[in-house]
């Protein structure tokens, strides 16, 4: 290291340093932003609501990473990762907004842990405390699949993230305000590979209209709505997904319709006695991503990263 | 391997900075059309906060100069100093100069 010059990261904390030569700029999503509960919301809802949306972007986050090194191409892979990113990125806002809301929902660690709370949500929960809706978690398919999947994942999300920067909750605001701008690229990207792939080849067209079968069941999930939300909701701090039911709809319906590819008929897939993802309530898949994702962290519970 | 699969064309990418005046030439990328070029760019070479504005063109529509017109292209500048605007004072609060 050669002290005139300082660490080779000093460049990447302030502004206006040179030596990169189109700057850095980097913000803090969460600089200046009131982080009180506001009065009168019920910290524990506020936290599994948190947790619920939060969980959805951590374990999308996961599958998409699982395609890092294994996209058609090196553009795709980069993109995929990228999404990925974003989308860990709300993640780690939104699960420390729910142990800043409610300290009982973060697991319990070995006394002195440095690991902050938001890890602790991450790697020390068991698939019955995820809160994510089922699409997320289902096991990567070919390259359709992963379009698709996006494509429902992002249009949903989108419309409640838009929603959601109303919330009177400010830090939910701001992080839904983060959210709107990269839920709308995810969108764009999805919703055009999945034109492509309609309009692409024979095969192409194939492996959509599969994956899209395969995945339909999981729609409806998007646009249900837990006890939770709908409390959140009446209070002003959460969006009630069944409000976005008309407008995903519609551009679910646009997209079919300039693809040329017919809504999928097919039943959702039901609870078990009503339970879904947002209720703890998983398919198989969720443990074994769990178990990729944890082992780390949980063999050194103590460890700093 | 099917009968239908063909290479994606090339695209060279220039990015804007910030600070930047100019687009300046990045590198390049494989894209299948125009409107996915310029999201590649985005996701390849914007990652790390790099740009407010990119353009992309395939690269078969660059023409560009052959290395063996160099002489007759650039040689001739070499000995004509006085083009070079080294004999001026530039005011000071002339930018970009």
């Amino acid at each position: 290291m050669n002290d005139d010059h300082g660490s080779v990261f000093d460049g990447l904390i302030g502004g206006d340093s040179a030596q990169w030569a189109f700057g850095t700029d980097f913000e803090d999503p969460l600089a200046g932003v009131d982080t009180t509960v506001p009065d009168g919301v019920d910290h524990a809802e506020l936290a599994a609501y948190c947790l619920m949306l939060g969980d959805d972007a951590l374990i999308m986050s996961q599958r998409l990473s699982e395609w890092c090194s294994r996209a058609p191409d090196l553009e795709e892979d980069i993109a995929l990762a990228n999404i990925a990113l974003d989308l860990l990125g709300q993640a780690r806002l939104l699960l420390a907004r729910a142990a800043a809301a409610d300290p009982v929902v973060v697991p319990a660690l070995p006394e002195g842990s440095p690991v902050p709370a938001e890890d602790a949500l991450a790697f020390f929960r068991d698939a019955g405390q995820f809160g994510n809706v089922r699409l997320a978690e289902v096991a990567n398919g070919d390259f359709a699949h992963v379009i698709v999947r996006l494509l429902l994942f992002s249009v949903s999300r989108l419309a409640l993230l838009e929603r959601l920067r109303a919330s009177i909750d400010t830090v939910l605001a701001h992080v839904a305000a983060k959210g709107v701008k990269e839920l709308t690229y995810h969108r764009d990207w999805a919703a055009r590979w999945f034109l492509t792939l309609a309009g692409g080849t024979e095969e192409s067209r194939r492996r959509l209209v599969t994956a899209l079968g395969d995945l339909w069941p999981y729609q409806p999930e998007l646009v249900a709505t837990h006890p939770v939300e709908l409390s959140l909701a009446r209070a002003g701090v959460g969006v009630d997904p069944a409000t976005t039911r008309a407008e995903v709809d519609g551009i679910l319906d646009q997209v079919f319709a300039m693809s040329g590819v017919a809504r999928p008929d097919r039943p959702p897939l039901e609870g078990e006695g009503g339970r879904t993802g947002r209720h703890g309530t998983h398919t198989e898949a969720l443990s074994g991503l769990l178990a990729e994702m944890q082992v780390v962290a949980r063999a050194h519970p103590s460890g700093r990263w | 391997m099917s009968a239908d699969r063909r290479e994606w064309p090339l695209y060279e990418v220039f990015v804007r900075g910030k600070r930047g005046l100019n687009h300046v030439h990045v590198g390049s990328l494989h894209a299948p059309d125009d409107a996915m070029a310029l999201r590649h760019a985005r996701d390849v070479y914007t990652r790390r906060n790099e740009g407010v504005s990119i353009w992309v063109v395939r690269t078969d529509a660059i023409t560009a100069s052959s290395p063996d017109e160099k002489d007759p292209l650039f040689a001739p500048n070499g000995d004509k100093v006085y083009r070079h605007p080294t004999f001026y004072e530039i005011p000071e609060n002339v930018p970009h100069m």
